[in-house]
């Protein structure tokens, strides 16, 4: 069993209004490292056994086709060891 | 003339919608988004809601719904199609218009009555209006501001395609004010407010919504889309 993580992002000219949100609430709590936040998505998609190159290929089809919105994200894909 | 209008799992504003077809003169007939049979309208709208409860991405899962297939075809072959605010997330999901609808920018949900105005007047949903009319009709959403890169915003400028706009303050942060905008052809329309909600003084806050209604009646009785 693996787990393939797929990450989507918001492009970075897209606004991102909920890590806005976050990053003017962390001042709040005293927290001062922060000088942006974005926020995205993250899957991870169970597959048996090791995952194989057509089984990764399929994944970013997916991952172009409905977990992301190329018009307004990015997304990267990867193997959890 | 018989206008489909789409149900999905979490779909709130079809039985609106429908009555606002019918109001027109119409005949409403309802669409499942589990049958692949559009039972031979003349044109279909997707009403609003959240529908798929706005998972993954509002519209997304929506936009593969078995009723989809059949729909982008006739839509792509230029039958009149309108989406009504989840209806417009759909669209935009589907490619069928370019852009795509984020997250307020205040991040609050809105439910108001808002003034827009008709810039383009020669749209199957738009034809009833004069050219600058100034409309009042609800808006409430949540993922209403419409993004799109700068090549495209010039070309929806360029093209006449943004059929309506906010008139005033900027209500979610879209992109050149931009509450509606058509395809090329002028078939397919995504509007962000609900004229469903504004077809007469007893339930609505104007009447001026019926327009969107009359507009494809009068569009298909003309023959289709100019």
């Amino acid at each position: 069993m693996a787990i393939i993580v797929v990450d989507v992002m918001l492009k970075p000219e897209i606004l991102d209004p909920q890590g806005k949100a976050v990053a003017s609430a962390l001042p709040r709590l005293g927290f001062s490292f922060a000088t942006d936040v974005r926020q995205g998505k993250r899957f991870e998609i169970t597959v048996d056994g090791e995952p194989t190159a057509a089984q990764l290929a399929e994944v970013e089809v997916a991952a172009e086709k409905l977990l992301s919105n190329p018009v307004i994200e990015n997304f990267t894909v990867r193997v959890e060891k | 003339m018989k206008i489909g209008v789409v149900t999905f799992p979490g779909t709130l504003d079809d039985r609106d919608a429908a009555r606002a077809v019918r109001f027109a003169g119409g005949e409403a007939i309802e669409l499942w988004h589990d049958d692949a049979d559009l039972k031979g309208v003349d044109a279909v709208i997707l009403p609003g809601g959240f529908s798929y409860g706005d998972y993954l991405r509002c519209g997304a899962i929506s936009r593969f719904s078995p009723v989809m297939e059949p729909l982008i075809a006739a839509a792509k072959g230029g039958m009149p199609l309108l989406g009504i605010c989840n209806g417009f997330q759909v669209l935009a999901e589907a490619h069928l218009i370019p852009g795509a609808l984020t997250r307020n920018q205040h991040l609050h949900f809105l439910c108001t009555d808002q003034k827009i105005r008709i810039e383009n007047n020669a749209t199957a949903w738009t034809n009833s209006f004069a050219k600058g009319q100034e409309v009042v009709i609800p808006l409430k959403n949540g993922e209403g501001s419409y993004q799109c890169d700068d090549e495209t915003l010039k070309m929806l400028e360029g093209e006449g395609r943004i059929i309506a706009r906010y008139v005033g303050e900027n209500p979610n942060g879209s992109r050149n004010l931009i509450a509606g905008i058509s395809n090329e052809r002028g078939n397919i329309v995504g509007l962000m407010p609900h004229p469903e909600h504004a077809i007469d003084s007893l339930t609505g806050p104007s009447s001026d919504g019926l327009g969107f209604f009359t507009s494809v009646l009068t569009s298909l009785v003309a023959g289709g889309v100019k």
